[in-house]
């Protein structure tokens, strides 16, 4: 680990992506995340790699299609209304197997919606967001150096799974400060590609990136083989992180930014004597399903908090199977719940599982 | 006996599935001798469209990606600039390039992207059955413009190679045909020229191939050269809209 260095988790997002070897960066402005372009744009000259910006975010997506075709590790960000114009790239990216990393540092809608923070990209970002049947690996990183780790990670099991993989933070995590450490990666030997369009010169088969398949039989093979993957995937790379959960009788759920304000309200909760705890999803897909599922074996009541209006509920309630109650409370548009709205909603479910 | 004709070894020996009377075929085969020629095979990629082009991964001994629709100069761009040595090219038909993909081709030959763009213009959709495209002829009837193009509706057809002369970057722009067996060794002409601009000098280069499409057309095949002839070589006209001072 490097020194401590204080750094914005939009630009530390950025550095991190260059310690993990990310070789070409294709950008387009957008408010909250511009400051990874921007940082990107200065610092990727010095080391000789590329830096683009594209006409729109379209083409950002098709970009990151083509140079990850070619076996570069590659990586795109924008926030929320632009992530809907890459969904097609996404789609194409995810059919044609091939790995990348792209940054929604989200903000409120529908539509144009704000810009401030928001987490109403949950559907989006783990239920598919293009056409056909595909998963991206979303991560959700609740502090600027879990920024740093997750996007480190990100590049890699983007690479072991051929798969985009998606970093869901907000504007709040992307333009917060907070001291922050790199890895040293100077000896990590990147995989090899050997699937890459690189140039045929006849020493192994044809390489092909596409996503078209007309015969139904083969595209159903196509889609099984993905199935299998994602299964994978679901098996082996579900994270999360609990907070006081052994004794509490109420677990709050919550990711990413959300998730540091339930910290703050659990303390104040525990405080006054009531047994609160908190479940953090760090994959949102997979989701952490079966740890959640097991909280809920001991009697007790959990309460969902979201800057949406009920999105990452709906994984909840499915991994705990109606087996406890599910409450759910939320501040959308931008706005960001405080410790103390928090806490009051947790002394009225406690309240009210007494008085049942 | 002295063999004097052959396949180029860029195409594939495979059967296409291109309709009878299509210039395609003749159009892979002029991209395929021109990669012969300058021996770039092995860094070669080439990027398919959507529409009949999709299916050009097949059809070319080459390291091949496809593109979703007007997506190819992105896709282009991201190989290129990952793999700087290699050589590009897009296959792009008039409904994916002058139509959903404007602003991919306009940014890219802006940029000046290294990357070579064979353009096929044949005034219509051809692979989703016939449909009016934006280089479509005025009054010309497509099954989405029964009673023919009309042009207070829905304006004239674009003229790609025109207006992406305007540009500063682009180093080579030109409009061929290939109704003709004369127009086909232009054309071949201008296709291995707009792969030495990319070899060469690093620049960005579009040929726009006029071409048939009997079926679509509902012509025969030489009928339909003749109608590409007669109505699309008076209003898209043939020759060099932009060429290097140093390769003129």
């Amino acid at each position: 680990m490097s020194e401590k260095l204080l750094m914005k988790g939009n630009e530390a997002l950025a550095e991190a992506a260059l310690k993990a070897g990310c070789q070409l960066y294709f950008a387009y402005p957008i408010t909250p995340q511009s400051e990874i372009p921007e940082y990107l744009a200065r610092r990727m000259p010095e080391l000789g790699r590329v830096f683009l910006q594209a006409e729109s975010e379209i083409s950002a997506i098709n970009m990151v299609f083509g140079a990850a075709g070619a076996g570069a590790r590659v990586m795109t960000s924008s926030s929320s209304p632009g992530i809907s114009l890459k969904q097609e790239g996404i789609s194409y990216i995810a059919g044609a197997e091939l790995p990348c990393v792209i940054v929604n540092m989200s903000r409120g809608g529908p539509g144009l919606g704000g810009i401030q923070p928001a987490q109403s990209d949950y559907f989006q970002a783990t239920k598919g967001g293009g056409h056909g049947d595909y998963r991206l690996i979303v991560l959700a990183p609740s502090s600027v150096q879990e920024i740093v780790d997750l996007t480190i990670l990100a590049f890699d099991l983007a690479d072991k799974y051929r798969n985009p993989v998606m970093i869901m933070g907000d504007g709040l995590l992307g333009q917060m400060m907070e001291p922050v450490s790199f890895p040293d990666r100077s000896d990590v030997e990147l995989p090899e590609k050997p699937w890459a369009t690189t140039g045929y010169k006849g020493d192994r088969p044809r390489n092909v990136i596409k996503s078209l398949e007309l015969l139904p039989e083969r595209l159903e093979a196509h889609n099984l083989k993905l199935q299998e993957k994602y299964a994978d995937i679901a098996a082996t790379q579900k994270r999360s992180e609990e907070y006081l959960t052994d004794d509490a009788e109420i677990i709050l759920v919550a990711y990413g930014t959300v998730a540091r304000i339930c910290r703050s309200a659990i303390d104040m909760a525990r405080k006054k004597g009531i047994k609160a705890g908190l479940f953090r999803p760090i994959t949102l897909w997979p989701f952490p399903d079966k740890t959640l599922a097991s909280l809920a074996d001991k009697e007790r009541v959990f309460l969902t908090v979201e800057m949406s209006c009920g999105q990452m509920v709906e994984d909840v309630k499915l991994a705990i199977e109606c087996r406890r109650p599910v409450y759910f409370f939320s501040r959308v548009g931008g706005i960001v719940p405080s410790p103390e709205e928090v806490l009051a909603e947790i002394e009225k479910r406690v309240a009210g599982r007494c008085n049942a | 006996m002295k063999l004097v004709f052959d396949r180029p070894r860029a195409l594939a020996d495979v059967q296409t599935h291109y309709c009878p009377g299509c210039t395609h075929g003749i159009i892979h085969r002029l991209v395929a001798e021109a990669i012969d020629e300058l021996e770039v095979a092995d860094r070669t990629i080439g990027v398919a469209s959507v529409g009949c082009s999709a299916l050009n991964t097949k059809y070319f001994n080459l390291d091949y990606q496809e593109a979703a629709h007007g997506r190819a100069p992105a896709v282009a761009t991201g190989i290129k600039r990952a793999l700087p040595d290699s050589v590009v090219y897009t296959y792009q038909g008039d409904g994916d390039l002058a139509s959903i993909g404007t602003a991919e081709i306009v940014h890219a030959a802006n940029r000046g992207e290294a990357i070579t763009v064979i353009y096929v213009n044949n005034a219509i959709y051809g692979m989703t059955g016939g449909q009016m495209a934006p280089t479509t002829m005025p009054g010309q009837k497509t099954s989405t413009s029964p009673y023919g193009r009309d042009v207070e509706l829905v304006g004239y057809p674009i003229r790609m190679a025109e207006l992406l002369s305007t540009l500063v970057a682009p180093q080579y722009i030109v409009r061929v045909a290939v109704n003709s067996p004369a127009n086909i060794r232009k054309a071949k002409r201008a296709i291995k020229k707009a792969f030495e601009i990319q070899v060469n000098n690093n620049g960005f280069a579009l040929v726009e191939v006029l071409s048939t499409c009997p079926t679509n057309w509902g012509l025969s095949p030489e009928k339909a050269l003749e109608w590409l002839e007669e109505n699309m070589i008076p209003y898209y006209p043939l020759g060099e809209y932009k060429v290097p001072e140093e390769v003129e």
